[in-house]
């Protein structure tokens, strides 16, 4: 840690620390840029992955708080504020030229706080409509319907686009731009399109067959969950995660609560740990086989898509069991969980990990070995691992460009250290690659929970926790690795009953923005299986 | 085997007796037109129930199962609703070719089943260039899906009926050289005389390799003529929606859909006739009694045996199949599938010159 302080401070004076859950790095807009650009190309640092960019309102200052982190070093985060310097018009620079992830992360602040960003190539809105006034995360924002009422007409396609430009004297100007050409011919798909799995949009501009780039236009289900969260308590927003990517619906809601009993300094119960870990497996087997049913259905095998429907439901069953639900399981809560399992449990899934491996040679015969799936998705979809890693694309897709990039192994957390189990890597990096690591993937997790199952220990399942939750003052952020990639929930609390922010960091957000880099060169029809292979859930981008 | 022309002589002889010879012939017109739009009606409707329920049964499903008994309602439910839909028109298309198109694509398809002998004797016309005509009449189906994805106005009915022109259109090639063939070996082009080649044994086994390769040419050609998965790519609804038919509602779609389900029957059934003996029933060499009593069952039994076993074959591969991409579509009938049939027409004319065939 000294080190890197050290290393900073020769190249920002100016910087100052803080220490916290980790190690804090307050620096001035003015220097932020090339200290970033040194934190990343230093070899020393070498900070090359962002992980997290979080806007933020401290009432006397618009921020922004960032995550960074070292693939080469022993996965270590540092932390980054910067502060806005003028409240009245806040602009920081844009690092979207060093981590290509701030392109879409960089949008998303800008939607939500009014943040400009100088430098960055495409500063339009993310969620909102174009015509939408006021900045909704901001503290001082005025909810009044009026000032936003029910649109009755429908909104125009914007190919406006402008860019904040600053020159060498300091001087900011705004650069106006459009985002498709004169010429080009747009298809639209979305957002009711049968396979764009949720209500998502993207324009085409194609020629002929061959698609040159893709705009993507988000927020058709966007619930302002981050605003929600800042007016109820602790245990009252934990419901929110199932709600988000609802295929990882026990991965974010742990994730959350791991966040909440972190800052509390609460200890869960070994029996909860472990359940805890068994759902997130399940979890994740159940979110593979609709990736492994999706993908097939959208290159129009529907034949294989019942295959991995049949045991989804079997994983279900289980869920439904214990949970009480088949879906919003809402069974993590701070301290534990908040049932004890079925007595069914621990013979469901005993028959579950009996039947897995047969099944998995099924789908290979029905589905993976098949030439016409090959030739659809071999070569297709290409994301090399510098992408990857700059556009911070991890989980089973990060995995398929040979990105070793599991969270259970470089921050384990919960029950993952007493199990062994592989991580899975592929490196063709194409989508034949993102689909082979999540079949495998199930593998690993029909593994982990055979260890698992006959070692659930005796115990309550949940800890003492208080009446009404207060968190210390402070900044927590805890990353989970949930069906989709590394998701991650960062709480700031101003030591009372709500949190003061609350922002939960997709996966699946960082998968959408490298649709346009995935998809160029390729033909429409593989625009669809690249989206089926990145397996994005579309209410974990519109959170 | 039993002739039909008796029978249809005797209608023929009995409308002479009593009527003038063009009144004679117009009824005969009226009959033989209701007839075939009653066997083309009938023949969709199971053949809709045929697909669902197989595919069902792939998927690990039941199917259609509360109209009726197991079902076998729902068709008639599914067709009482599509005929009381409304017919939308949209703005911006062009509305003469919006809907002259269903009824060029359903009356080539009408006209196809029309052509097809289902027994001896029990056809309409008798050509001497049937299956050079059945072909002819085939491709003016395309007209029909570029006429609608044109006049739709709509990206997505474009792009469909663009890679629809491009499909049927190349695989038309492989399909007419498969057929050629047979017709080779044969000799001729009349269908009936065709089928009485078979008598002795079917041109599938007859032909040996060159027949079998011109089968599964044709099998493979039929299934992307009529724009089945794992061709189904002109209308591939992950991409495309519904494709060149994104924009039609009620009867208009369901023109399309029919005449979809249409040409499936009549693929087979013209890969029953000129493959598998058409109407001539299953001998087995040797086998006395066992071909008597395969001679009971009837010619046209025989035909749509053969017929509905070969659509499910290409309704299997449909259900198992993920679709190809139209780069990868026209390159394998261009590299492969094209040259392989040329080489397969002469392979089949040396054996033929040499005698290579029994």
């Amino acid at each position: 840690m000294n080190d890197i302080k050290e290393k900073i401070l020769s190249i920002c004076p100016s910087a100052t620390f803080e220490e916290g859950e980790y190690l804090q790095i307050n620096v001035a807009d003015k220097d932020w840029f090339p200290l970033a650009k040194a934190m990343k190309e230093d070899r020393e640092l070498n900070f090359d992955v962002l992980t997290a960019v979080v806007g933020m309102d401290w009432k006397e200052a618009y921020g922004v708080v960032y995550y960074l982190t070292s693939t080469t070093h022993d996965w270590d985060v540092v932390c980054v504020k910067v502060e806005a310097p003028d409240r009245k018009d806040p602009m920081i620079h844009s690092v979207s030229s060093l981590w290509k992830v701030a392109l879409f992360q960089e949008r998303e602040v800008y939607d939500f706080f009014g943040i400009k960003f100088i430098n960055h190539p495409d500063m339009r809105r993310m969620f909102l409509r174009n015509d939408w006034k006021g900045f909704p995360l901001r503290k001082d924002y005025d909810a009044d319907p009026k000032l936003n009422p029910i649109p009755k007409d429908d909104e125009k396609n914007e190919d406006d686009t402008r860019s904040y430009v600053e020159d060498e004297k300091g001087k900011v100007t705004c650069v106006p731009g459009k985002v498709f050409a004169p010429g080009d011919y747009v298809v639209n798909v979305g957002p009711q399109h049968p396979s764009t799995h949720g209500v998502m949009r993207f324009r085409c501009a194609v020629d002929g067959e061959i698609v040159t780039k893709v705009d993507v236009v988000s927020g058709y289900i966007h619930r302002g969950i981050e605003k929600l969260c800042e007016e109820l308590g602790y245990p009252q927003i934990l419901h929110f995660t199932d709600r988000m990517d609802y295929m990882s619906a026990h991965q974010n809601r742990e994730c959350l609560c791991m966040c909440i009993e972190k800052a509390m300094g609460l200890e869960v119960p070994e029996r909860a740990v472990v359940i805890r870990a068994m759902m997130d497996e399940l979890m994740r087997i159940s979110s593979h086989l609709l990736a492994f049913g999706c993908t097939a259905m959208d290159l129009g095998a529907t034949t294989a898509f019942f295959y991995g429907f049949r045991e989804r439901e079997q994983v279900l069953d289980i869920f439904e069991k214990t949970c009480g639900a088949r879906m919003s399981m809402n069974y993590n809560v701070i301290g534990g969980v908040i049932a004890d399992l079925h007595p069914d449990f621990v013979k469901d899934v005993k028959e579950l990990i009996r039947i897995m491996p047969e099944r998995i040679k099924e789908y290979h015969k029905v589905f993976s070995g098949n030439i016409i799936a090959m030739n659809r998705l071999k070569k297709v979809g290409m994301l090399p691992l510098e992408d990857a890693v700059n556009y911070c694309i991890t989980g089973p897709s990060g995995r398929g460009s040979g990105w070793s990039c599991d969270c259970r192994k470089k921050h384990p957390y919960g029950a993952y250290p007493q199990v062994k189990f592989e991580e899975v890597l592929e490196y063709g990096c194409d989508s034949y690659a993102r689909y082979m690591v999540r079949m495998r993937e199930i593998e690993e997790s029909v593994k982990i929970l055979e260890q698992l199952v006959d070692r659930i220990p005796e115990g309550p399942i949940r800890a003492q926790v208080p009446k009404i939750i207060k968190l210390p003052v402070g900044r927590w952020y805890q990353q989970v690795e949930a069906s989709r990639g590394t998701f991650g929930v960062y709480i700031e609390s101003d030591g009372g009953k709500t949190p003061y922010r609350v922002h939960f960091q997709s996966p699946c957000f960082n998968l959408v923005g490298v649709m346009d880099l995935c998809c160029r060169g390729n033909m429409i029809a593989d625009l669809i299986t690249i989206g089926a292979a990145l397996d994005f859930v579309i209410p974990d981008i519109d959170r | 085997m039993f002739d039909f022309s008796i029978v249809t002589n005797w209608v023929n002889d009995l409308l002479m007796g009593f009527l003038p010879s063009w009144a004679a012939v117009l009824v005969e017109c009226v009959i033989i037109g209701v007839c075939v739009l009653l066997a083309y009606t009938v023949l969709a409707l199971f053949y809709i129930l045929y697909e669902r329920k197989l595919c069902a049964w792939f998927q690990c499903r039941l199917g259609p199962m509360r109209v009726g008994p197991w079902g076998l309602l729902q068709v008639f439910a599914d067709m009482f609703k599509i005929l009381i839909k409304e017919l939308i028109s949209l703005k911006g298309t062009d509305r003469f070719l919006f809907k002259l198109a269903p009824y060029i694509i359903i009356t080539s398809s009408v006209v196809m089943l029309a052509c097809l002998p289902w027994g001896n004797g029990l056809q309409i016309i008798d050509y001497n260039i049937g299956i050079f005509f059945i072909l002819a009449v085939s491709s003016v189906g395309v007209l029909g899906i570029l006429l609608a994805g044109w006049a739709s106005n709509n990206k997505y009915t474009l792009i469909g009926a663009m890679r629809s022109g491009a499909q049927m259109i190349s695989y038309e090639i492989s399909l007419g050289l498969a057929l050629i063939s047979i017709v080779v070996f044969a000799g001729t082009m009349n269908i009936t005389d065709l089928v009485a080649e078979q008598q002795s044994a079917w041109f599938l086994f007859r032909g040996h390799i060159p027949a079998i390769i011109a089968f599964l040419i044709y099998i493979v050609a039929a299934t992307a003529e009529t724009n089945r998965g794992p061709f189904d790519l002109p209308e591939a609804e992950h991409e495309l929606v519904a494709g060149y038919h994104t924009e039609y509602s009620g009867i208009h779609f369901g023109f399309f859909y029919l005449a979809e389900y249409l040409n499936l029957f009549i693929v087979s059934g013209i890969a029953s006739l000129m493959f598998l003996g058409g109407w001539m029933p299953f001998h087995v060499p040797g086998w006395d009694g066992f071909n008597e009593i395969m001679n009971y069952i009837p010619g046209p039994v025989w035909f749509l045996a053969k017929a509905f076993f070969i659509s499910f074959v290409i309704i299997w591969f449909k259900w198992t199949f993920p679709r190809v991409r139209i780069d990868q579509m026209l390159a394998f009938e261009w590299k492969y599938l094209m040259p392989l049939s040329l080489l397969n027409l002469v392979l089949m004319a040396v054996c033929v010159a040499l005698g290579w065939h029994f």
